[in-house]
């Protein structure tokens, strides 16, 4: 590698470190402090969280409405994926477009779209409000990945289990699913994070119980502090950890 | 377990492209078919039709006398050796092997039991354990074979097997394939285009072309005596040569040969039935244009004095390379002259 | 080859998914454009077809400036993060060894993976006036006062930027690793220079890459509510702004439903151009 380029990697690595290096720097605050002068390191901020009743509520919420959601989506995109890869239907460009759709559409218009329904119906916003659009945004995403893994190779494993006698259920039990495992897996992770870290559609959609991202949301009204800088290196060292997990089991074994 | 196959009158067609165009065909226990022809010819589907993979739309298939027109694969006495293998890559080649039996219900130690005769079978009951990514070409299509066997069908398919491995193993492949069917005595139905491994591994060759059956017959006898122009030419290399008929007899370029037909005919000899001498149809003298030595023998290229215009091909003894220009007497025995009506493709006799 | 399966199986794996879709983003989008064309008399909710609040957004200022604003910011964020990205997919694709590629582009991404609003809030860390900026500034003796940096568009652009940085280094990346390395070969032996080789082959067959890229920063931007809102203060406000504006304090719901469907015929308008471009670009 000759100077420049290295010079050129070096200074964007910087500019994309340098908030979230910031961030979890001033997440080890002693004083009270929200920046610099650094007076650390402390876990101070980050006890102050873990014992703050809103903010673990918060954060439960979260991990419960990301994993619920996220499973919901994976299978209905598996189901969905499987049925246009395997049987020929008539219309299935049509039904492709119509499920990928929601991914062209921004998620402030998703959470108003089902607000004024849900508003509409008379109905109250909740957790459940927040996971129905949790899935409404990663449907689309699921039934990508999982559609665009179901090649050929797949295929005729599947033809060959049946010709040895197996039935439909019998082929979706032991082939497909385990040969499709790292791409629901991968699915299954991607579609966590993106729902952990949510923000807007679980805003609109929920009112006293709230997920994480909302919690902070309204933490951030009083300005900066060493208690956010902690709750904030907290949602994205979560958000990593999906990540290499993800890199790990999936793209790893792959090789 | 093996069991004898019926086709009858089968016909089908993929949107316009017409696939299938009545095939009826008989193949007896224990018997190894090649279906030979080249790509789009038919033969495939005509695999598929066997398998239940494809349903025809008119016609019959019997399999062990019942019939299995409308029975899906799954619950046909039949298995398939794919030609891309699709082994399961999540499964142990024991778990593989034993997949089949699994499906029909067998407790795990019958199963594993099976499954290991039927790896030792093809020589792989060491590798038991592994996965089919650690294996070579050569040994995933043995562990495909082991697979389709392994449930004892009436009869094997085999779509191309040995179309993704090189030459030398192809050839070795072609010799275990064959010792492998004589042991088990089922009947097997092996799809290819190459007509060495036909006549290699088949004990009767069906030869496809256009959705029809050319020809059906031993290997020798579709060598030697192909019923179809196309047939003769798909076995191997041809000297063709355009005769008119008059009756009773065939006015050739060499002098007339005592055969019935009419009209534009083709007059077909092999390379190695040309030789220098001997008794049967006489072609007079010709000139070597170039000669080369095969090993096994030599080829030359062969300008005849009396239709100096045509190029002959010949398969002389190797002892000796006749140096180019020279002029030698070229015979065929009459039973290695064919003729077959130029217009459609169909032996006259 | 499918399965002799009929047809109403596969009828039947599709349906969840499509009644979900159908129940909770159609059904919902069209009543939100159904709602764009009601009124708010008083409190009470007219349903009707009137043209009035695309009216109200054309008259009142504060309401198609934000749509200016938007655009402007969108933008913006979208060349300076192709132009940024670009070099940096390069050199991941090019010039790392093979060996640390994947690991120089998980870590170059990972960032990515963090919520808008832990993002936008660190950001405010380092731009605030108290911010790491500043004080380094400060105690540097560069600077005797702190400057505003935060609450400005400067702001919103350098927080857009850092996270369409990291999505178009992505899809460049992705895009470049997939030409065959015989290109540059075949263009580097018929006597073609590095800036001609990436000129006249590699930037034209990277095309699709970063249009795609630049249309998916597009959609995400200008639907953006936490950035803008986080790091630009309420000095200039965007679409999503004004329409959580609408939302919150006057409970206009027909107004936002109207500024959402402006919203969505912006990325309409722009996905009808990019596509058209890249179907050109195929031919």
């Amino acid at each position: 590698m000759r100077a420049l380029p290295f010079a050129y990697l070096v200074l964007a690595f910087a500019f994309i470190y340098l908030p979230v290096a910031t961030l979890v720097l001033f997440s080890f605050q002693g004083g009270t402090l929200p920046v610099s002068p650094f007076d650390g390191p402390s876990l101070r901020w980050y006890r102050e969280v873990l014992s703050d009743d809103d903010l673990t509520d918060a954060l439960v919420n979260s991990l419960f409405v990301a994993t619920l959601s996220s499973a919901l989506a994976v299978t209905l995109g598996f189901l969905a994926a499987y049925g246009l890869a395997r049987h020929t239907l008539s219309g299935s460009v049509l039904i492709r477009s119509l499920l990928i759709a929601p991914i062209t559409v921004s998620y402030l218009i998703v959470g108003l779209g089902l607000l004024i329904v849900v508003q509409r119906l008379g109905l109250g916003v909740s957790l459940l409000t927040v996971g129905i659009g949790h899935v409404v945004i990663n449907l689309p995403l699921c039934f990508a990945i999982l559609y665009a893994s179901m090649g050929a190779q797949q295929e005729n494993a599947e033809r060959a289990a049946r010709d040895l006698g197996a039935t439909e259920a019998q082929v979706v039990r032991l082939i497909t699913v385990p040969m499709l495992a790292p791409a629901i897996l991968a699915a299954f992770f991607l579609s966590v994070t993106l729902s952990w870290d949510e923000f807007i559609i679980a805003f609109l959609l929920s009112r006293f119980d709230v997920t994480l991202p909302v919690e902070i949301w309204s933490l951030l009204r009083s300005g900066l502090s060493p208690r956010l800088n902690a709750v904030g290196s907290f949602v994205f060292l979560v958000s990593v950890t999906a990540v290499l997990i993800l890199e790990i089991l999936v793209f790893r074994k792959r090789r | 377990m093996t069991a004898p196959v019926s086709l009858t009158n089968i016909d089908h067609h993929f949107g316009a492209f017409h696939a299938l165009k009545g095939i009826s065909l008989d193949i007896g226990a224990g018997e190894y078919i090649a279906l030979l022809g080249p790509s789009g010819c038919g033969k495939t589907t005509l695999l598929n039709v066997l398998g239940g993979f494809v349903e025809p739309m008119q016609g019959r298939v019997d399999i062990g006398g019942r019939d299995m027109t409308h029975v899906p694969a799954a619950k046909r006495p039949t298995t398939t050796v794919f030609q891309d293998y699709a082994l399961f890559p999540h499964m142990s080649l024991l778990d593989n092997v034993g997949f089949g039996l699994r499906m029909a219900g067998l407790g795990r130690r019958a199963r594993h039991d099976k499954a290991r005769a039927a790896l030792s079978l093809v020589g792989l009951e060491e590798a038991a354990q592994k996965r089919p990514h650690a294996l070579s070409g050569g040994q995933r299509q043995r562990v495909a074979l082991a697979r389709a066997l392994a449930v004892e069908p009436d009869v094997l398919l085999l779509d191309e097997p040995l179309g993704a491995l090189d030459l030398k193993l192809r050839r070795q492949m072609q010799d275990e394939l064959k010792a492998i069917q004589r042991k088990v005595g089922t009947t097997f139905v092996h799809v290819t285009h190459d007509q060495e491994e036909a006549m290699a591994i088949a004990d009767r060759i069906v030869v496809m072309n256009a959705g029809r059956i050319e020809d059906i017959g031993t290997p020798a006898r579709v060598y030697r005596q192909p019923q179809s122009l196309f047939a003769a030419a798909f076995m191997g290399e041809m000297n063709r040569i355009a005769v008119t008929g008059h009756g009773d007899s065939i006015e050739t370029p060499f002098g007339p040969l005592a055969r019935s037909g009419a009209g534009a005919l083709t007059l077909c000899i092999r390379p190695e039935a040309l030789c220098h001498a001997g008794e049967g149809f006489d072609l007079g003298p010709a000139t070597v244009r170039d000669a080369a030595f095969f090993g096994t023998h030599v080829r030359a290229h062969l300008s005849p004095v009396a239709a100096p215009e045509l190029t002959l091909v010949a398969h002389l003894p190797a002892c000796a390379v006749p140096a180019e220009g020279t002029q030698i007497a070229l015979r065929a025995d009459v039973e290695d002259v064919l003729v077959f009506d130029t217009e459609d493709d169909h032996a006259t006799h | 080859m499918t399965p002799a399966g009929p047809s109403r199986q596969g009828w039947g794996f599709l349906a969840p998914a499509l009644i979900w879709t159908c129940a909770f983003f159609i059904l919902p989008f069209l009543v939100m454009g159904a709602m764009s064309f009601a009124t708010l008399e008083g409190r009470t909710l007219v349903w009707g077809l009137s043209l009035e609040n695309y009216i109200e957004l054309g008259q009142k200022a504060y309401l198609w400036r934000a749509v200016l604003v938007s655009l402007e910011i969108t933008l913006t964020v979208t060349v300076v993060s192709v132009v940024l990205a670009y070099p940096l997919a390069w050199i991941i694709a090019y010039r790392v060894p093979q060996r640390w590629q994947r690991l120089v582009l998980l870590l170059a991404i990972l960032p990515f993976w963090t919520s808008y609003v832990v993002r936008s809030y660190a950001w405010l860390l380092v731009l605030a006036r108290e911010g790491v900026i500043n004080q380094t500034l400060i105690g540097a003796g560069l600077l005797a006062e702190p400057v505003t940096l935060a609450n400005t568009r400067f702001a919103t652009v350098t927080g857009f930027v850092h996270f369409f940085v990291m999505l178009l280094t992505l899809t460049i990346y992705a895009n470049l690793v997939q030409l065959p390395a015989n290109y540059r070969k075949a263009a580097t032996d018929l006597g073609a220079n590095a800036f001609q080789t990436f000129w006249h082959v590699i930037l034209p067959l990277t095309l699709p890459g970063i249009v795609t890229g630049a249309f998916l920063t597009f959609v995400l931007c200008i639907g953006d509510y936490v950035t803008p809102q986080i790091l630009g203060g309420n000095n200039e406000l965007t679409v999503p702004q004004v329409i959580m504006v609408q939302l919150g304090r006057r409970a206009d719901f027909p107004l936002a439903s109207a500024l959402a469907i402006v919203l969505m015929a912006l990325v309409t308008v722009v996905y009808l151009l990019s596509s058209r471009w890249l179907r050109l670009d195929r031919l």
